[in-house]
């Protein structure tokens, strides 16, 4: 089998709550963000990651990227463990890992050109002459449906949706082999959802790249990913192949939130939701596994041991009391 | 700069409508005008909006006021923008009860106590000496929609309420204001572009682009016979759960509305315009279902029928 | 069901808000930009259109001794349009010092804000940016450089160097860098938060890469409106100085250097000796002030969105 673009292996983030005013007092609690998760993604596939706010996943983001530091666990790029690069090694992780945000009007810096925007991961990591680097600068922007020329506009002359397809732009433009996406297309209107989407499976076809793609709207995270992980509190509940995923979704969480996903026809037949509550703090996880106080399937054992990760079926994985391992 | 070109549309009385649309399609603008509640600039030529019997367009701002909170509420998308971090729940929630309906001291506090049990908010004695800040995004909305309600109005105008919240937190959202209008009986206007959410709470939906409404009708019919094809294009770019069909996209960029083109404002995008809607502006047609589109298409359908 | 709401027919139009209009036209605010290029211009070609050379006493071109001194603007008896705004006690003429004062007032002014502007800003920008014990060290070091009164502490170091035009500009920029990091480090602080900011260091810009391509043009907006706010300052502290007779050394012209020699004969009705340097630095003073505001009307973001 080749190997994972990406491997994350029980992968943890805790962050100190300081006691003290100025940041500098003795540590009280942590804040586990990310509390051992693990999963991979292949060359050419996009896995996508859904999740309510407090998930962690945007600190699993921002370790994938090097932005934060793990507090223990491994992520492999290519075999290699990344997970405490530094120098010039890291340089090189850098070169192959890029990332595309939310919102569009902050990803692009106001006062650069937009061709020195996308040639900066090139002044940064090759030493291509100027020429050269024009000229892949011109490549990437027809790559994504914009023309050469607009290189020496500024990002405030582009729409919402152009203005991201600029940021892909840059993203590829080291032939990154990895691009995270955090919620790449919920700041856009309806319509240009369906451009980005439809261009970022088409450069996916094209140039080989993976994705971790994360988002809110599990529509149009099952449209674009192969395989879903989804999350809560900091840990992995479940993964599976999209389609999967959504015809037979395992963890109680993921069955509420696609009970809570909004329909696509008003005659759409959905499951009642039984939520209660909301999702609690990170700092004082409940006992067990994270989600008894508010599953509805909640059993005794539930409140007192950690579930494990289970295969129910061919790639497809739930941390749930409710199943045995097949 | 035609931001919003004669619309129409009605609402009554327990009735969701859904203004569907995406940005710089007038449909805020539509719902500042509602108000009267214009930005410096933009002004009402022409056309009525009647509310509940009388006229606002011939209202004073002095007048409005006295409708606004009250017959007519507002709920906005960011609640952080729309509440006062400094008032505690108490003072804001009542506010416009206090206004309004010139409660005090103890009716007050029952008053604002009772609407936030209507919103569900735990323990509303204890909650409403807090301060927005320490509230989680739901709630902040909930107190929102609480303050909308304080003034017992007769329609509630939502702009994406919805957008900044999770997943299971805006269900519970939708399904609280779904009881609220069988409780009481308010109407409620939607503006969104989000179709799901319109698909699961209005019964009518006007679809808005560059200015003008280009289709109406029930939501079910929208759905099921789009007449107009920037409708269905809309929802065919939707994906869909579970569905891996290519997203249909559609080409080119909504107008400028400085300068709009000739003839229908969407035929530079529209997969089957022809000579005519290149030219001439087509009019507004109803079907026998009271759906209506704004299309030569659907002239030529209803012609032949 | 009763009808609760109808719209007929509903049309709105937007027109170009008042704001819109200023922020778009080219309405430049033209008397202080004409104030501020009309003393650039004296300052310049002083040497060509100064009538009589500042430092010496006007000779009558007859006899070639001095003429009279303390003589009135032409406007008044006994004054000759030769000297038109009259001559001090040293018979040297008046508007011929006041051009030639013009290039300290501005050199001063100036440079002064410049190089408190580029050593404030630096700070600022590294303190913001990087943080940890440099940022603790320079917020400390700014909060109390904050605390002292410019004018004493300009007249101390000014007692403590020795007296030269380029010592009264590193005394100007020694009084004055701490408005700048103040104020930068902030808006830094709410910058490296920004996207684009995230995504050049996620792309593994450098520090400095990231400080001198990202954060330091998006704080010119700010850095350009406190150094025409300065520049007014700057010019009232430099003309105290040499009023108090501590700032550029005589015989070069400064505007507050002839307001001091001018104290005397002011009581005894001489009022043009100082009257005028005065009014100069008032001018000038006003216009970098109004400049200044313009500029941060102009460039504030939440109205250049509108």
């Amino acid at each position: 089998m080749p190997e994972p673009v990406l491997e994350v292996i029980d992968l943890k983030k805790h962050f100190p709550v300081r006691s003290s005013f100025l940041g500098m007092g003795s540590v009280s609690q942590w804040v586990r963000a990310v509390d051992g998760i693990s999963f991979s993604v292949g060359a050419g596939e996009t896995l996508g990651v859904v999740g309510e706010s407090g998930c962690g996943k945007t600190t699993t983001a921002k370790l994938i990227l090097a932005q934060e530091s793990a507090t223990s666990g491994e992520i492999r790029f290519q075999g290699q463990d990344v997970t405490r690069l530094k120098g010039r090694d890291l340089m090189e992780y850098r070169r192959s890992v890029q990332a595309v945000f939310q919102d569009p009007f902050s990803s692009l810096s106001p006062r650069m050109r937009v061709g020195d925007i996308i040639s900066e991961p090139l002044e940064i990591h090759t030493d291509l002459s100027r020429y050269n680097i024009r000229t892949r600068v011109g490549e990437v922007l027809e790559l994504v449906g914009l023309q050469p020329e607009q290189a020496s506009l500024f990002p405030h002359e582009f729409s919402g949706g152009q203005r991201q397809r600029i940021a892909i732009a840059r993203a590829l433009a080291t032939e990154a082999k990895l691009i995270i996406l955090d919620e790449p297309v919920s700041a856009l209107d309806v319509s240009i959802r369906a451009h980005i989407l439809t261009l970022l499976e088409d450069l996916q076809k094209q140039l080989g790249v993976s994705y971790v793609f994360i988002g809110h709207d599990l529509a149009a995270v099952a449209h674009i990913s192969h395989r879903i992980a989804v999350m809560y509190l900091g840990e992995i509940v479940e993964t599976a192949e999209s389609l999967d995923l959504c015809n037979d979704p395992q963890h109680p969480y993921t069955q509420v939130l696609f009970a809570a996903s909004l329909p696509s026809h008003p005659d759409e037949d959905k499951t009642v939701l039984n939520l209660s509550g909301e999702v609690p703090s990170a700092i004082n996880p409940p006992t067990g596994c994270s989600f008894h106080p508010r599953c509805e399937s909640a059993m005794p054992q539930c409140s007192t041991f950690e579930p494990t990760q289970k295969t129910l079926s061919v790639g497809h994985m739930a941390a749930c009391h409710l199943h045995e391992e097949r | 700069m035609k931001a919003v070109d004669d619309i129409t549309f009605s609402l009554k009385e327990g009735e969701t409508l859904g203004i569907v649309g995406e940005s710089g399609c007038g449909k805020t603008t539509t719902c500042h005008a509602l108000f009267n509640l214009l930005p410096p600039g933009g002004q009402l030529m022409g056309g009525s909006i009647h509310f509940d019997g009388t006229e606002i367009t011939a209202k004073s701002q002095k007048e409005m006021q006295k409708i606004r909170g009250k017959e007519m509420a507002m709920i906005l998308q960011d609640p952080m923008a729309s509440l006062d971090p400094l008032f505690s729940i108490f003072d804001q929630v009542g506010e416009p009860a206090y206004h309004h309906r010139k409660l005090r001291r103890n009716s007050l506090k029952t008053q604002v106590e009772e609407l936030l049990g209507m919103v569900r908010i735990p323990s509303p004695s204890i909650r409403m000496k807090e301060f927005p800040h320490q509230m989680s995004g739901g709630m902040r909305q909930r107190i929102v929609g609480a303050m909308a309600l304080a003034g017992g109005p007769k329609l509630i105008v939502a702009d994406e309420p919805t957008t900044n919240l999770d997943v299971t937190i805006q269900l519970q959202y939708l399904e609280l204001l779904k009881e609220l209008q069988d409780q009481t009986g308010v109407a409620l206007i939607f503006v969104t572009h989000n179709l799901g959410i319109v698909a699961k709470m209005c019964n009518q939906i006007a679809v808005m682009y560059a200015g003008k409404i280009v289709e109406q009708g029930t939501t079910r019919d929208i759905f099921n016979q789009p007449q107009h094809p920037y409708t269905d294009a809309l929802l065919k770019s939707i994906p869909v759960l579970g569905n891996k069909d290519p997203l249909y996209v559609i080409p080119g960029q909504p107008p400028n509305l400085a300068e709009p083109p000739d003839g229908c404002l969407f035929h530079p995008r529209c997969p089957k315009a022809d000579q005519r809607c290149r030219v001439e502006h087509p009019p507004e047609v109803v079907l026998q279902n009271a759906q209506s589109s704004v299309c030569w298409m659907t002239h030529k359908e209803e012609q032949h029928a | 069901m009763s009808q609760i709401s109808s719209v007929k027919n509903a049309t709105v139009l937007i027109f170009p808000s008042i704001q819109r209009i200023i922020l778009k036209s080219r309405n430049l605010p033209i008397l202080p930009i004409a104030i501020i290029v009309a003393v650039l211009f004296l300052a310049i070609f002083a040497n060509l259109i100064s009538p009589h050379d500042p430092e010496r006493s006007v000779k009558d071109t007859e006899t070639g001794r001095p003429i009279d001194n303390y003589l009135p603007p032409f406007w008044m008896d006994g004054g000759s349009i030769r000297t038109p705004l009259g001559t001090d006690f040293h018979s040297r003429d008046i508007l011929s010092r006041l051009i030639h004062g013009s290039r300290v007032s501005l050199i001063v002014g100036l440079v002064g804000t410049l190089a408190a502007g580029l050593v404030g800003t630096t700070l600022g920008i590294t303190a913001g940016y990087l943080g940890g014990w440099w940022d603790q060290i320079i917020m400390r070091v700014t909060d109390a450089w904050l605390a002292l009164p410019s004018l004493i502490f300009a007249i101390f170091l000014a007692s403590v160097l020795r007296p030269s035009l380029w010592n009264i500009v590193i005394i100007l920029a020694l009084v004055f860098w701490s408005r700048y990091t103040r104020q930068i480090r902030a808006e830094v602080l709410a910058l490296r938060e920004r996207d684009y900011v995230r995504l050049a260091e996620v792309t593994g810009a450098s520090r400095l890469r990231v400080m001198v391509k990202h954060i330091l043009p998006n704080t010119l907006n700010t850095v350009m409106v406190l150094f025409s706010l300065t520049i007014g300052v700057a010019i009232i502290i430099e003309a105290s100085l040499s009023f108090l007779g501590i700032g550029v050394p005589p015989p070069k012209p400064a505007w507050g250097l002839m307001m001091a020699d001018g104290r005397g004969p002011l009581i005894a009705g001489k009022w043009w000796i100082s009257v005028f340097p005065g009014l100069c630095i008032m001018l000038l003073v006003l216009a970098s002030n109004l400049l200044g505001d313009w500029l941060r009307v102009r460039l504030d973001p939440q109205l250049r969105n509108r």
